[in-house]
């Protein structure tokens, strides 16, 4: 059946046939809402800057400052070279989270109402937020690669494309994590208040700015119960692999996550950060289809 | 399947305890122009949201262009198009990037989306403005660009929700205009919510919604034509003495409606030189009126519409009693 009859009237209007839905509509829709994320990423330049202070506060700033003090521990490596995978995973997960707030931006301004009545799969329009999150994050990921100089990490294809990999999964991971509690939150207040709450301390206790070794107990469990910690881990070995450590730095700096006593490899320590971005984007998912 | 555009039975929405839309019945034939009509709260938004598919409806049916609303969702959606009361688009892109996102939306063919997209736009006088970011554009262009967008996709009805609420008369009167160019150009039904009664005259047929009931269904004209009576109000300083009166001396139930001592009667001029010789109260002025659809609401409801919004009218009493006679 044609959707639409028209009759032939004197300004005979374009004949529009609408397909019915399908997986072509959800693909559709995907692209949709990936392509909005990229040109509102792109004609926001101001979130693009203040996106990158906060991990060049972090890694210049208080790096800088607390090197001296560190440099007992650091076993001759720079505290801001130490820190810097955690930089990477900062910039990521902060645009992440940013793309997710605009999901409660969305409903505020009504944008959201858009979709929510569009014929095509809500869970594809979560996907198309969860990959436009990724990506821009992505992208500002790869502006605070470039400073790697900066901090005695000299340039390597394989290396940027670890780096760049990691990044797209633990943002897909955190736009998941933004949308599961956006989806709910009605006031952009109440969502930049709870991430306050939820996601700094995720970030510290991820390891993103101090070595795993040596932590107290409880701090140690909290860690491995931490989804950030099994990215930004990674992320440190991709960094540190491509520099020279002596022995006693490495077991210093880079001790890697152990269960029980048990050293987690790096492939299952990446997978758990899909087993979470999967776990979360179902939830976002399900939650979505309430809205 | 029929070719009706709206067929709706026993539609109900409940919020808790409170019953918004209380079990309407309600047909809308293909091609109609049909307005929704009631004060704020009514339940017009309600009933809306369950034929568009955004809310479940409690019970009953409604079919929109022949789809089920609950069962054949995507459907429904595919074939009608929406304008909210609110605004629903993307101010950080331009207006025809907004277009363009939604005609992917929808999925028309591409072949066909530059023609499509101009034409909605030339109708609604916004193509020379369509680089431009939707964040710069005042609330009545927001609005016609919503009702192209609304378009785009040639839906079999288009649900207006309060298309002009909140506009100045001019950019009402413009939009009322597009409908009707609109209704020329392409084979479309047309459901429109408002609570301006004056609009409601350019729907073909109209259902009073209050409180979560449709009271009245018919043709703007056939409604007025069955309150029959012309709308007297008087100016007097004493109106419990005037109602008091009125009851005595004409045997005729008068209400306070907008500050007004209201009285419906046939042959309202001939009754007004009567009204000053019998009636015993000093009055500081008259007025007459020909039925509106204002009087068609406040005969079935006892109040004015605007009354209605403010709450219940100045005596709140008055609008109970009124509604139980």
């Amino acid at each position: 059946m044609a959707a639409t009859e028209t009759r032939p009237a004197a300004a005979a209007p374009v004949q529009v046939v609408i397909p019915p839905a399908g997986w072509r509509a959800d693909l559709r829709g995907i692209k949709v809402v990936w392509q909005r994320e990229l040109i509102r990423f792109w004609r926001d330049r101001l979130r693009i800057v203040t996106s990158l202070l906060q991990p060049l506060i972090f890694l210049f700033v208080l790096g800088g400052g607390l090197a001296q003090i560190a440099s007992a521990g650091t076993e001759g490596v720079d505290l801001r070279t130490f820190m810097f995978p955690g930089a990477l995973a900062m910039a990521v997960f902060f645009t992440a989270m940013f793309s997710a707030a605009s999901v409660v931006w969305d409903r505020e301004y009504g944008f959201l109402r858009e979709m929510l009545v569009a014929p095509v799969r809500r869970g594809s329009i979560v996907l198309g937020k969860c990959i436009g999150g990724a990506t821009v994050a992505s992208f500002q990921g790869l502006l605070v690669m470039a400073l790697a100089p900066l901090v005695h990490v000299p340039y390597s294809a394989v290396m940027v494309l670890e780096v760049l990999a990691l990044q797209l999964l633990l943002a897909f991971m955190m736009t998941a994590f933004g949308v599961m509690f956006a989806v709910r939150v009605t006031q952009m207040q109440a969502f930049m208040a709870l991430m306050q709450m939820v996601v700094t301390p995720m970030l510290f206790i991820s390891g993103a700015l101090f070595p795993l070794s040596g932590l107290p107990r409880w701090l140690a469990v909290l860690n491995r119960l931490d989804p950030l910690t099994y990215a930004v881990n990674p992320l440190r070995e991709a960094v540190f692999s491509h520099l020279t450590l002596t022995p006693a730095a490495r077991a210093a700096l880079l001790p890697g996550i152990t269960w029980f006593g048990w050293q987690v490899p790096i492939a299952l320590q990446v997978g758990v950060v899909v087993a979470f971005a999967a776990a979360m984007l179902s939830v976002a998912i399900v939650q979505f289809r309430r809205a | 399947m029929s070719d009706r555009a709206v067929e709706v039975r026993g539609l109900v929405k409940r919020f808790g305890d409170v019953e918004a839309v209380r079990g309407i019945d309600l047909d809308v034939e293909a091609g109609e122009t049909f307005g929704f009509l009631g004060p704020n709260g009514a339940g017009k938004s309600t009933t809306i949201s369950m034929l568009c598919t955004l809310l479940r409806p409690d019970g009953g049916d409604a079919r929109v262009a022949g789809h089920d609303v609950v069962r054949e969702r995507d459907d429904v959606r595919r074939n009608i198009g929406l304008v909210f009361q609110d605004p629903t688009l993307d101010g950080y892109l331009t207006a025809e990037q907004n277009l363009r996102f939604h005609a992917e939306l929808y999925g028309v063919p591409k072949a066909i989306v530059p023609e499509r997209m101009r034409m909605v736009l030339e109708m609604v006088g916004l193509w020379e403005r369509r680089g431009s970011l939707v964040q710069t554009y005042s609330g009545g262009m927001k609005r016609r660009l919503e009702i192209a967008r609304g378009l785009l996709h040639a839906p079999r009805v288009l649900f207006l929700d309060e298309p002009t609420v909140g506009l100045d008369p001019q950019t009402r009167a413009s939009i009322w205009g597009y409908i009707e160019q609109l209704k020329e150009q392409e084979d479309i039904t047309i459901f429109v919510t408002t609570h301006y009664m004056d609009e409601a005259e350019h729907a073909d047929r109209i259902a009073i919604m209050d409180q979560g009931r449709i009271i009245a269904l018919d043709t703007p004209e056939a409604l007025k034509a069955s309150v029959g009576k012309d709308r007297v109000q008087l100016q007097v300083d004493d109106e419990a003495a005037a109602i008091a009166a009125l009851r005595e001396r004409f045997g005729l139930d008068a209400t306070i409606a907008e500050g007004h001592v209201t009285v419906a009667v046939a042959g309202g001029e001939a009754f007004v030189p009567r009204l000053f010789a019998e009636l015993g109260v000093p009055i500081r002025g008259v007025s007459v009126a020909r039925p509106s659809l204002d009087d068609v609401f406040m005969s079935y409801t006892g109040t004015t519409i605007r009354d209605a919004e403010a709450g219940g009218g100045p005596d709140p009493l008055m609008r109970i009693m009124a509604g139980r006679r």
